[in-house]
């Protein structure tokens, strides 16, 4: 379970978070919408412990995200999918995809390594054929694949994605919320989005929490998002110029 | 207050200057410590020797061979005022052994090297592969500053050697076909006249000079702004800290090594 408890953090006179209070129960999807710039990003880095924030605790699992007993270890439990794949330039595919297994304390020999990477490749569908070329001879959406491959080939139990269909086609951002929302449910782990595309909201979520202000405006089942009366949700989701949201941020 | 605001900007630059130096020593601490600490990535070290050193070669062995060659006729020129032309071959020597072999070697390394480290860093940097390192159990310092600081550390030193030879045979060669020198003789007066701390003390200029380039690449690009702007003030600065810490650092270790 990820606990998020009046989270704070300011950058410069620029207060991003405000109080965020947030749980994320254990094997749930939670995704986290809101505009661009309310800080959702700087959320998901501050449960990495990538971004310290100035003052609220994040515990994962009771573990405190700020003070864990052995980093690397507690790291290894995440998985995570960045925006824009963030995946190496210097190694092939699967040197990627398997970046955790070839070092550290989860290091098996080469050839293990690499079928096991074929095979997350596989689950990502992607060929065996892609294992061995560089990113840079990737499309966008292959990328993404290799992101996501990259971000399951641990058996993480909590899995971030960040922004996974932005730069996508729709018929591949349907693919990859397709994709992540069975990877999800198959591995059982619990998975954190944040995305502004409603789309994929409605496909990956089991649980919708919107950022704004820098505090947690709505939060409940994307079942009952719809119906909310929320008017800061209801404007979001319907994309409305009009409303309590100033359009020019 | 018109008088105060030259002064308030003199101790902000000041400030800023010891801030900067301050971050630059911790950082220079950090990648000592975790140099010295496992886990060791063999395999990115082993390609910090093949970019930083192997391929630094060509463009040290032309700096080397020109600049021995330039050093030779100069040398000519200038005691053949008080006829001392024959000490041509011992001044190439120690001329390049101890100063510009390391010295310009270890410039050029800088714009080759200290630039290509601060792009890479930089742009992973901005692309979130930094980021990624970390999720992915990886320590950034440890994987990607601790390999090419050790590495350029190793390897400028030998460039530096490589570059000694290849500018005494710069010289040797301007001796031999433009200035009259016998080809033995020339040698001969070289390795006579050279005594080891002459080639010594220029390689441990070199390490010193490797070690402060690639701290330089590796600071600067970890700490590079957003965009392609960010990048390119990273690799900038990156270069002109490398190249006057190099030249500081060869006079504060001429004067521990030479000055009586």
């Amino acid at each position: 379970m990820i606990e998020l408890r009046e989270v704070r953090k300011t950058f410069g006179d620029n207060a991003v978070l405000r109080g965020v209070n947030l749980t994320v129960p254990k094997g749930e999807s939670m995704v986290i919408i809101g505009g661009s710039g309310t800080g959702k990003s700087v959320t998901l880095k501050c449960v990495l412990g990538l971004v310290r924030p100035d003052s609220g605790t994040i515990t994962v699992d009771g573990e405190d995200v700020a003070d864990p007993q052995d980093r690397d270890d507690f790291l290894a439990h995440f998985g995570m999918l960045f925006q824009g794949g963030a995946l190496f330039d210097s190694l092939r595919v699967w040197e990627n995809v398997a970046f955790r297994l070839l070092r550290g304390r989860l290091k098996r020999p080469r050839e293990e390594a690499r079928s096991i990477a074929v095979e997350k490749l596989r689950r990502v569908g992607l060929r065996e054929g892609t294992a061995d070329l560089y990113p840079a001879e990737l499309s966008g959406g292959m990328q993404k694949r290799v992101g996501l491959a990259r971000a399951i080939a641990a058996d993480p139990q909590i899995i971030f994605f960040d922004e996974p269909t932005t730069g996508l086609d729709p018929i591949m951002a349907g693919v990859i919320n397709d994709l992540i929302r069975e990877i999800v449910v198959e591995m059982g782990a619990t998975a954190m989005t944040i995305t502004h595309d409603m789309t994929s909201v409605r496909a990956i979520a089991d649980k919708v929490a919107m950022l704004h202000d820098g505090v947690i405006q709505w939060t409940g089942p994307v079942t009952e998002m719809d119906a909310a009366p929320d008017p800061y949700l209801q404007q979001f989701i319907h994309g409305r110029a009009e409303g309590p949201i100033e359009a020019v941020r | 207050m018109i008088l105060a605001a030259p002064v308030a900007r003199i101790g902000h630059t000041t400030l800023k200057a010891v801030a900067a130096l301050g971050r630059v020593t911790i950082f220079a601490v950090q990648t000592v410590r975790h140099i010295l600490t496992p886990p060791y990535y063999a395999l990115e070290f082993w390609h910090a020797v093949i970019a930083i050193g192997w391929l630094s070669l060509p463009v040290v062995g032309m700096t080397a061979v020109f600049t021995g060659a330039a050093l030779a006729l100069q040398i000519y020129a200038g005691s053949g005022r008080f006829g001392a032309e024959a000490v041509v071959p011992q001044i190439v020597a120690i001329g390049m052994t101890r100063e510009l072999g390391p010295v310009l070697g270890s410039l050029m390394v800088a714009a080759r090297v200290a630039s290509s480290i601060a792009a890479e860093i930089g742009t992973m940097k901005v692309t979130e592969q930094i980021d990624a390192l970390v999720t992915l159990s990886t320590n950034p310092m440890k994987y990607l500053t601790a390999p090419r600081v050790l590495a350029a550390t190793l390897t400028v030193p030998v460039l530096v050697a490589v570059g000694d030879t290849i500018g005494i045979m710069g010289g040797y060669l301007v001796g031999t076909t433009r200035l009259g020198f016998n080809e033995v003789a020339y040698l001969k007066n070289t390795f006579q006249f050279l005594e080891f701390w002459d080639v010594g003390s220029g390689l441990v200029k070199g390490a010193v000079f490797g070690f402060l380039i690639a701290l330089m690449g590796c600071f600067y690009g970890m700490n590079s702004g957003r965009g392609a702007q960010g990048v390119g003030a990273a690799v900038k600065a990156a270069v002109v800290a490398a190249s006057v810490l190099i030249l500081a650092a060869n006079y504060l270790l001429t004067e521990a090594f030479f000055a009586s």
